[in-house]
């Protein structure tokens, strides 16, 4: 039924009566408001002047403990030591007569404090909000800091506290692989939309490189409160409630502090580095880079002297060899060649080539290392004699391409992913990465040189390790170094087979034992006598300096006469027991020389060390060297021979 | 009175418009905002020239803008209803692809002299459209479904928009100022019924489900809306500021600490004390009396407001005045509870106190509207 439309009067009273309505709602608003007033204003406002005249509600994060690191025994290698430090309350220190800088002063005269310690704790108060507590002073001794204590009322915004700190008890034993922390800087904030809060506290330690870094989140935990009462200069009077925060977690390496200790000596002041992996699982026993530096300094923040030493020495302390340097392999890599060879079946295990002391192709003469050379040769002496002219007619049959497939499937030329700073891919070399990079065809004589891994072929330690593990098993191994988080074991994934026939990798194997134990094996001053450590390997001498027809007529320069910086690199690769294979080693020496004489002893003392777990026994090695290798021993400085069960476990 | 006789009843022409402002209005804004000055002189610790001054030549510049607005006749503001609504919309838009970027929400449009803010502008261009939307349909088509769906659009639509910048309380004051302009205009309860039943059944689902393998909403959203109702559980970011603000509040007593005496270094912390947080330094160095006083006035002015829509015989100035009390009260209620700590923290300003331009200078063009409607009331 259609009505009439209503005339505007009808149609104000509507309005009328729905205002009304609405009124009477914005009328019970406005009445809890104004109780709301009174209940805080008057009611409970005693409570409230009391909150606020005498005591103030502060509330302050609290650092959550940052999670350890451990050996696969253990053995702590990051840990956190209590640091007793004074902090600094703008909002409060202000209030003093004379504000911050008075109060300063006076802390200056009871403590020890450096003049840049106080302008940066001043730039530092100047850029955080008034309330935020600022360090001025860490590591203090009791002493100082129980005078400041004592001093408190004469300091107001002033508060002793205790905190932790980063300390690494091995020392420079895990410098490279574990990295250190530092406080957080700028930059580490840069792009992060939401930081996290802790990251907010003035000089909170975080991860700078190494493990430290790449596992960060696992290992900062979770920020926890604590409100306390503070009287008006900033005392804490009490705490009203504490929520701890989130310890991080717990991190277990592969690597063995034993070892480590060993090895990382055992290189000593060498620019080297030496990766021992275990074959079955890809764990990594030990990764030593050498000469290394001390951590703890860097989380105290290096004075600029001692960085500067650090930064301007030629052998690189802070470089981490084992990843990050790259090397020609050198004869280290005349096992892929083989292989590639083998596996196309363009040479069998018979195979001989006739090595004359050179190698002619397109007009040119390729040297093997023999001058005179080594008359016939099979693969198996190829390897043993470490002959060269093998190596370039079988890299000539079956071509670059294949040798870099192979080399891959092996592991170089590849970057492994491990929770490591700045790991190198290296270069595995064919013919497509020559077009793109250096916009040229590939020549014979690149062939030539890649065979013996020179040229354009460039290696890491690991990679080198990565490789003799899986000639040894014939798997493909991954290399691992997070043993377990929290307790939780980081998977294995079962390692699938190579696509390299059993056959043709023993054929290889028994190369590399004649290396080691052939009557004229390059390495042979270097066997293993103990019979269930014997070992199989391969040395290599790469070349950092081309050498000219006039000098090879003249004679070679030998590496002692040459400047450090020009000297090969020596290499060896590794592994044992060669019948059970159970570690492989690389070995690399900046410039050592050659790899019998520098790189192999260094590679059996790591291998035995693993194997035993610890010094190797002198009953290991053939009887006429042991007096030698006591007296290197003893010479070495290890932090664990006298320390043995005293070495702080895991509880 | 007839239909007839009110078209014909005469409205003041020319200088006489201004006799027939609501003068008692204009004293009680001045007396707030007053107010707001000397707050905002004591917050800047004795600075006149910090955020008083330029808070004062804002609030002079709104009264210009509020005596231009008020003296134009009534049915220009009801023709320029649903252009101001297009251009509220078009704004919107322009800050959502090129708005400079403030607190984390796009919201401000820079126009060399202040910083423009179309959130707020919009709700007043809304309150028009919705106004000249009732005041032109045949009102038998109140609550026709299909003449309650075009308003409904035309409030959803501003309020997507902000809530995508994100200003959630902007947002919620759109919609409900909207909603209420529809309550106002005579939209059938059933509607306004429906609505909150379905939004109450909602939210009780959302809860009840919460912890069984049915639940609506994921763990991580559950616990997001618990630190929005809850700032406690926050206590570093929001909730230590409302504790404060209550301490402020609360150790004021009975006549406060005096003026200029609060202990500001308390709140130096406090990011907003002189834009959304200034109630709390009134509390402390005036106390009860003080806060009670502010709220006083507010009341007043809505009295105002309301009666003088009441009194109005013009469908379009009724809803207008209506639509700008709700949406003056809607700024008191939301401020004062948030910083009394009865609901979350939003961003929403105190009215005339806040430092602020775009607030400021919106509410004084919304009571230009209300006074375009009183001067030209058909009599």
């Amino acid at each position: 039924m259609a009505r009439k439309p209503k005339t505007q009067a009808e149609l104000g009273e509507g309005v009328t009566r729905r205002a009304l309505m609405i009124s009477v709602g914005m009328g019970a608003m406005v009445a809890a408001l104004g109780a709301r007033m009174y209940r805080l204003g008057v009611a409970q406002s005693d409570k409230y002047r009391l909150l606020a005249e005498e005591n103030r509600i502060n509330i302050r994060l609290v650092p959550p403990a940052r999670g350890q690191l451990f050996d696969r025994a253990g053995t702590l290698i990051a840990g956190n030591e209590q640091n007793y430090r004074v902090v600094i309350t703008k909002e409060d220190a202000s209030k003093a007569i004379g504000g911050v800088q008075m109060v300063l002063d006076r802390l200056c005269q009871i403590i020890p404090m450096a003049s840049d310690d106080v302008a940066e704790a001043l730039k530092a108060l100047e850029r955080n909000s008034p309330f935020v507590p600022i360090p001025v002073a860490e590591r203090l001794s009791w002493q100082d800091f129980s005078e400041v204590a004592i001093n408190g009322p004469a300091l107001p915004g002033v508060t002793p506290e205790v905190g932790l700190s980063r300390h690494y008890p091995q020392v420079g034993d895990f410098a490279h692989v574990v990295g250190y922390v530092g406080p957080v800087s700028e930059k580490d904030l840069e792009g992060v939309e939401k930081p996290d809060p802790l990251l907010l506290i003035p000089r909170f330690q975080i991860g700078k490189i190494g493990v430290e870094r790449w596992l960060e989140s696992d290992l900062r935990g979770g920020a926890g409160t604590r409100q306390i009462e503070v009287n008006a200069v900033g005392r804490v009077m009490r705490e009203l409630s504490r929520e701890e925060g989130i310890a991080g977690a717990d991190v277990t390496l592969t690597l063995d502090a034993r070892v480590q200790n060993f090895v990382q000596a055992r290189l000593g002041s060498e620019s080297a580095a030496c990766v021992i992996m275990d074959v079955q699982t890809g764990d990594l026993v030990a990764t030593a880079s050498a000469p290394s530096f001390d951590p703890n300094l860097f989380v105290r923040g290096i004075a600029s002297a001692d960085y500067k030493v650090l930064i301007e020495d030629d052998h690189r302390p802070l470089a981490n060899k084992v990843v990050q340097g790259t090397y020609p392999p050198g004869s280290t890599f005349k096992m892929v060649t083989a292989l590639a060879a083998l596996a196309d079946g363009v040479i069998d295990t018979e195979t001989r080539v006739n090595c004359p002391g050179y190698y002619e192709s397109g007009g040119r003469r390729f040297h093997c290392w023999r001058t005179g050379g080594h008359g016939s040769v099979d693969l198996e002496r190829s390897l043993m004699e470490s002959c060269d002219v093998f190596y370039y007619e079988i890299a000539q049959r079956v071509g670059i391409d294949k040798v870099a497939e192979m080399g891959r499937q092996l592991g170089l030329g590849i970057r492994h992913d491990l929770p490591m700073s700045a790991i190198a891919k290296g270069n595995m070399p064919d013919k497509a990465w020559k077009e793109r990079v250096h916009k040229a065809d590939w020549r014979i004589g690149d062939t030539i040189n890649a065979a013996i891994g020179q040229g354009y072929v460039l290696t890491s330690p690991l990679q080198l390790a990565v490789m003799t593990a899986r000639i040894a098993t014939g798997k493909h191994i991954e290399p691992r170094l997070i043993k377990a988080v929290s307790g939780v074991e980081t998977p294995i994934a079962p390692a699938p087979d190579l696509m390299v026939s059993g056959e043709k990798l023993a054929a290889v194997q028994r190369g590399m034992f004649a290396v080691m134990n052939g009557e004229t094996g390059t390495a042979r001053g270097s066997r293993v006598a103990d019979e269930t450590m014997i070992m199989c390997g391969k040395t290599g001498t790469a070349q950092v300096r081309n050498i000219s027809a006039a000098e090879r007529e003249t004679g070679v320069v030998r590496n002692e006469d040459l400047p450090w910086i020009r000297r090969d690199h020596a290499l060896f690769v590794g592994y044992a027991p060669a019948e059970n294979p159970r570690y492989a080693v690389a070995v690399v020496v900046e410039h050592g020389g050659g790899g019998s004489a520098a790189a192999a002893p260094i590679a059996r003392d790591a291998l035995l060390s693993a194997l035993t777990g610890g010094i190797p026994p002198l009953s290991a090695y053939p009887a006429e060297q042991r007096p030698a290798i006591e007296e290197r021993f003893n010479a070495l400085s290890l932090r664990f021979d006298n320390l043995g069960s005293q070495a702080p476990t895991k509880t | 009175m007839s239909f007839f006789e009110n078209r014909t009843a005469t409205a003041p022409t020319g200088l006489a418009k201004l006799l027939h402002f609501h003068w008692p209005l204009v004293l009680v804004i001045s007396a707030i905002a007053t107010l707001g000055w000397l707050m905002l002189y004591s917050i800047a610790g004795g600075d006149f020239s910090r955020w008083a001054e330029p808070q004062m030549n804002r609030y002079f510049i709104g009264l210009a803008a509020m005596f231009w607005v008020g003296l134009m006749p009534i049915w220009f503001w009801n023709l320029t209803a649903w252009p101001a609504y297009a251009i509220g919309i078009l704004l919107l838009l322009f800050v959502e692809f090129f708005g400079s970027v403030g607190m984390g929400a796009q919201r401000w449009i820079d126009l060399g002299f202040m910083m423009l803010q179309p959130s707020e502008l919009m709700k007043v261009a809304l309150i028009m459209a919705l106004a000249s939307y009732y005041s032109r349909i045949d009102d038998r088509l109140i609550s026709h479904p299909l003449w309650v769906v075009l308003p409904v659009v035309a409030i959803i639509a501003p309020t997507v928009l902000v809530l995508m910048q994100p200003n959630l309380g902007t947002a919620a004051m759109t919609l409900a100022v909207g909603g209420m302009m529809m309550f106002a205009a005579g939209v059938s309860l059933w509607y306004f019924g429906a609505v909150i039943g379905l939004a109450a059944g909602a939210v009780a689902g959302i809860f009840t489900m919460r912890g069984t393998p049915w639940q609506l909403l994921h763990d991580y959203q559950y616990r997001r809306i618990d630190t929005f109702l809850d700032p406690a559980a926050d206590p570093l970011g929001a909730g230590y500021n409302i504790i404060q603000a209550q301490i402020a509040l609360g150790s004021g007593g009975w006549s406060g600490k005096g003026f200029m005496q609060g202990t500001q270094s308390r709140l130096n912390f406090l990011p907003e004390k002189h834009t959304d947080f200034i109630f709390t330094t009134l509390g402390e160095e005036f106390g009860y009396l003080g806060a009670i006083s502010l709220l006083v006035l507010y009341t007043l002015v809505l009295v105002f407001l309301v009666w003088a829509a009441v009194r109005n015989r013009d469908r379009f100035s009724q809803l207008l005045i209506i639509g700008v009390a709700v949406n003056f009260f809607m700024y008191i209620a939301v401020n004062l509870s948030m910083v009394m700590g009865m609901a979350p923290v939003v961003g929403v300003p105190l009215p005339l106190l806040s430092y602020g331009g775009s607030a400021t200078l919106v509410v004084m063009i919304a009571f230009g509207l209300v006074h375009s409607a009183i001067v030209h009331r058909p009599r």
